[in-house]
């Protein structure tokens, strides 16, 4: 019924294909662009955002640090409460779980919370492979069960379609799930979301069991938080008997308070809203009100791998705001699908390749390259995720799993190798600059020049294409700075000739010579491998 | 007398020597006699950025070799300039050398050009000439990894002559990303393209940024255009005086040595 991640190619690939389907760059681009003006137009009105966030990292940090034992007393808590607390080490332990109890209640079907938790582990499929309905209540998700499609972004599932596609999946769909759309339904936003309400009321009602997920859970007291906007998740929370909560083990917060920093960070970072219109918390049972049987499934499925690493693990900060995807501009591009993964855009090149290792699939691998490094989702990160670091750190870790699973390097292992020799000494420097001022004079005369008179390049063919396809290419220049401070004296010297006579150059470069040998000092180790021969 | 030295970037020296000529001119112009240092290469951030962290490693012990004795390092690239201070650490650390992380963590400040000019020199007005209309990206690695701000903006409003045009959607990344620009072609020259469109819709003659490596990617494309739009390094700009515009229109013709704002290459040519 629902779409699987499996078999998405290596993101330059998937991307390619995204790129080309200008239906959704204009869908992506103006719901990104919508988004990240109200994120900035709220977060812009807080004298003390910076403070906040240096706090949410803070609280963070201190989770991350003493995550045993906040778990601990967060069992003790919600035991106390009433709920019952189940470990899960992997989503085959978690789906287990859930069925356990689904089956237990002997109903066929489930309501849903908007859940990133359940989405990982693909509860759904497990669920429907046990014969039992996972209704998705939140209205995106609603859209990406129903179009039988896959999320394309943490908050906004559906971010990808646009209305005319959503009323088409609408009138298509829902009439097999339960109550059909009306056959007068048009594009308009209300009344897209009223087939939506009715559909899902009758669903609400009749559920006994409900699954959701937590943006919090409360060490100290054992609360749980959700927070939405629609009220869907307050319906599911409230009505059903029992509640199942699949909770990552991160969520979890020390204190009550701690929850004033967070509440404050999430939903202006989120959906661009001062406070989000549903906020729901509960703790354990609360008699006659409510569920009255309440499960927590604690979730690790790869979570204390990534905490062992010291730079990967602030990934566990993220409280799937989405503010990350909303101003990233490869994201903006390639949409969340290209991604692979339920956690797409930025947090998720960073966190999907940490849960699943790197080094044994070529897509996994390819996430960490998917940025261009430039450092705006650091930027507006609530708890100041470094992700531009942990990207970096993350290719080394895919480098070194490649180089130790391969007998032979790579032409990407020997070309680093190779550059990696000749610039660790100036003098091979100066040697690949002048064999390249040399082409560079011969392409010259191949070029043509852009404006302001550079000479340059067009298409290449072989590995050079996937510059040039586009892009012109600089041709090097003739003299390096390095031989024309040399020739010139830094310039200091009044008798410059042209730049292609080298055997006067060295002679008035003469009086600097001191300078020279001192690098040459510096540079001795060079002479003995061979590679120096300037001058 | 502080030993200022530059680092002039692998980049600039092979491809833009004309950018290091035009660092040079300017901070003579304002009394600083900056060196040099010959055994310079490059700082690593290529091998980095693709997850060569290790093969990086000989380039930092350069770099710390070359820059030993100075006092400071001026940069006129914002991401080499957030490579060494913010990638250095990184490199070393992984190295598992506890002298080179010695070595880095005592290494000379990289300042990048405008951080130097504006706030150790503490000068905006370089006495510069340019009467041209320009528009300006702040490049990512000068904006967010350095936080540079304002500081280009304010040196090119005190240029004589020069008219500087808003650019939209400034802050976004233009696409090149180094490696991403080859390894995610598609997506590189998708993000170049949204910015050669905005670069094109201010009416700017030159687009100025303090990073040649952007320039090569977003000006690749511009030409490739035929925009009739060029690029120009920041420093080439603040380097310009009345004398050297003059001298640009009688050459031209000279496609190698435009940009090279030099004042002793001038007197060279009489
Ligand atoms: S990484 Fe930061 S910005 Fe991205 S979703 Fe997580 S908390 Fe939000």
């Amino acid at each position: 019924m629902s779409g699987t991640f499996l078999g998405t190619p290596a993101f330059p690939d998937a991307a390619r294909e995204a790129l080309e389907d200008s239906q959704l760059r204009r869908n992506l681009a103006h719901a990104t662009g919508t988004i990240r003006t109200k994120r900035a137009g709220v977060v812009g009105e807080v004298d003390e955002w910076e403070q906040l966030r240096l706090a949410g990292e803070a609280i963070k940090n201190r989770v991350l640090r003493h995550l045993p034992d906040y778990l601990e007393q967060l069992e003790r808590s919600l035991t106390a409460a009433g709920a019952t607390v189940h470990w899960a080490r992997d989503a085959t332990e978690a789906n287990a779980i859930v069925v356990d109890i689904a089956r237990r209640h002997a109903t066929d079907e489930v309501v849903k919370v908007k859940s990133m938790a359940t989405q990982e582990i693909e509860l759904n499929d497990a669920l429907e492979a046990a014969g039992i309905h996972a209704w998705e209540t939140d209205l995106a998700e609603l859209i990406v069960q129903l179009g039988d499609d896959l999320p394309s972004h943490i908050l906004v599932p559906a971010i990808h379609r646009n209305r005319a596609e959503i009323r088409e999946i609408f009138l298509r769909e829902m009439g097999n799930a339960g109550r059909a759309a009306p056959d007068d339904l048009t594009d308009e936003p209300r009344q897209l979301a009223a087939a939506a309400r009715a559909h899902l009321r009758e669903k609400f009602l009749r559920a006994k069991v409900a699954v959701s997920g937590a943006n919090f859970a409360v060490a100290e007291t054992g609360t749980l938080t959700v927070v939405e906007s629609e009220g869907n998740g307050r319906m599911c929370l409230t009505l059903p008997e029992v509640l199942v909560s699949v909770v990552g083990i991160e969520k979890v917060l020390p204190t009550f308070q701690d929850l004033d920093v967070m509440l404050q960070l999430l939903p202006r970072s989120s959906t661009g809203e001062r406070m989000n219109p549903y906020t729901s918390t509960w703790t354990g049972v609360t008699p006659g009100d409510g569920p009255q049987e309440v499960h927590v499934v604690l979730l690790d499925n790869g979570r204390t791998d990534v905490l062992a690493d010291p730079t990967g693990r602030q990934a566990l900060r993220c409280i799937r705001c989405s503010a990350c995807l909303n101003v990233c501009p490869v994201y903006e591009r390639t949409g969340g699908h290209a991604y692979g993964s339920v956690y797409p855009g930025p947090i998720g090149a960073i966190l999907t390749p940490q849960l699943r290792g790197v080094g044994s699939d070529p897509q996994t691998d390819s996430l960490p390259y998917a940025s261009s490094l430039c450092g705006a989702c650091f930027e507006v990160c609530p708890v100041r995720i470094d992700i531009p670091e942990v990207l970096v750190h993350l290719r080394g870790e895919v480098v070194e799993a490649h180089q130790e699973a391969a007998r032979l390097p790579s032409v990407q292992d020997m070309a680093m190798k190779a550059a990696s020799w000749t610039l660790s000494s100036a003098g091979r420097t100066g040697a690949a600059e002048k064999a390249a001022g040399l082409g560079g004079k011969l392409a010259a005369k191949l070029g043509r020049s852009a404006p302001g008179g550079r000479a340059v390049l067009g298409a290449l063919p072989g590995p050079a294409s996937a510059w040039s396809d586009s892009r012109d290419i600089p041709i090097p220049a003739e003299e390096s700075f390095r031989s024309w401070w040399k020739r010139t004296d830094g310039g200091r010297s009044r008798t410059e000739e042209t730049a292609g006579d080298r055997s006067r150059t060295d002679d008035t470069a003469g009086d600097r010579s001191r300078t020279d040998d001192t690098v040459g000092d510096s540079s001795r180790t060079d002479d003995t491998s061979g590679g120096r021969d300037e001058a | 007398m502080p030993r200022v030295g530059l680092m002039v970037t692998c980049l600039n020296d092979a491809l833009f020597p004309d950018t290091g000529k035009a660092v040079v001119t300017l901070l003579r112009r304002l009394g600083v006699d900056v060196e040099f240092p010959a055994a310079q290469t490059c700082c690593g951030q290529p091998m980095v950025n693709t997850g060569y962290l290790a093969d990086a490693v000989p380039l930092v012990r350069n770099h710390l070799e070359a820059f030993d004795g100075c006092d400071a390092i001026i940069v006129p690239s914002g991401s080499c300039a957030g490579s060494v201070r913010h990638q250095h650490g990184l490199v070393a650390e992984r190295s598992g050398d506890p002298g080179l992380v010695r070595g880095v963590e005592n290494a000379p400040p990289a300042y990048e050009l405008t951080e130097y000019l504006v706030d150790v020199l503490g000068v905006t007005d370089v006495g510069a000439y340019f009467p041209h209309r320009v528009t300006y990206h702040p490049t990512c690695h000068s904006l967010r990894m350095l936080g540079v701000g304002d500081r280009p903006a304010r040196l090119l409003r005190a240029v004589r002559g020069l008219t500087l045009l808003d650019l939209p959607g400034a802050a976004e990344c233009c696409g090149f990303g180094g490696t991403f620009a080859v390894k995610n072609a598609e997506t590189s020259i998708a993000m170049g393209n949204d910015k050669a469109h905005h670069v094109r819709t201010t009416g700017a003659e030159v687009l100025v940024a303090g990073d040649n490596s952007c320039l090569t990617h977003i000006g690749g494309l511009l030409s490739r255009q035929r925009s009739g739009v060029r690029v120009m390094h920041l420093a080439e700009i603040l380097a310009s005086t009345e004398r050297v515009v003059e001298r640009r229109d009688e050459r031209s013709a000279d496609p190698i040595s435009i940009g090279s704002a030099t004042p002793q290459n001038q007197e060279a040519h009489r």
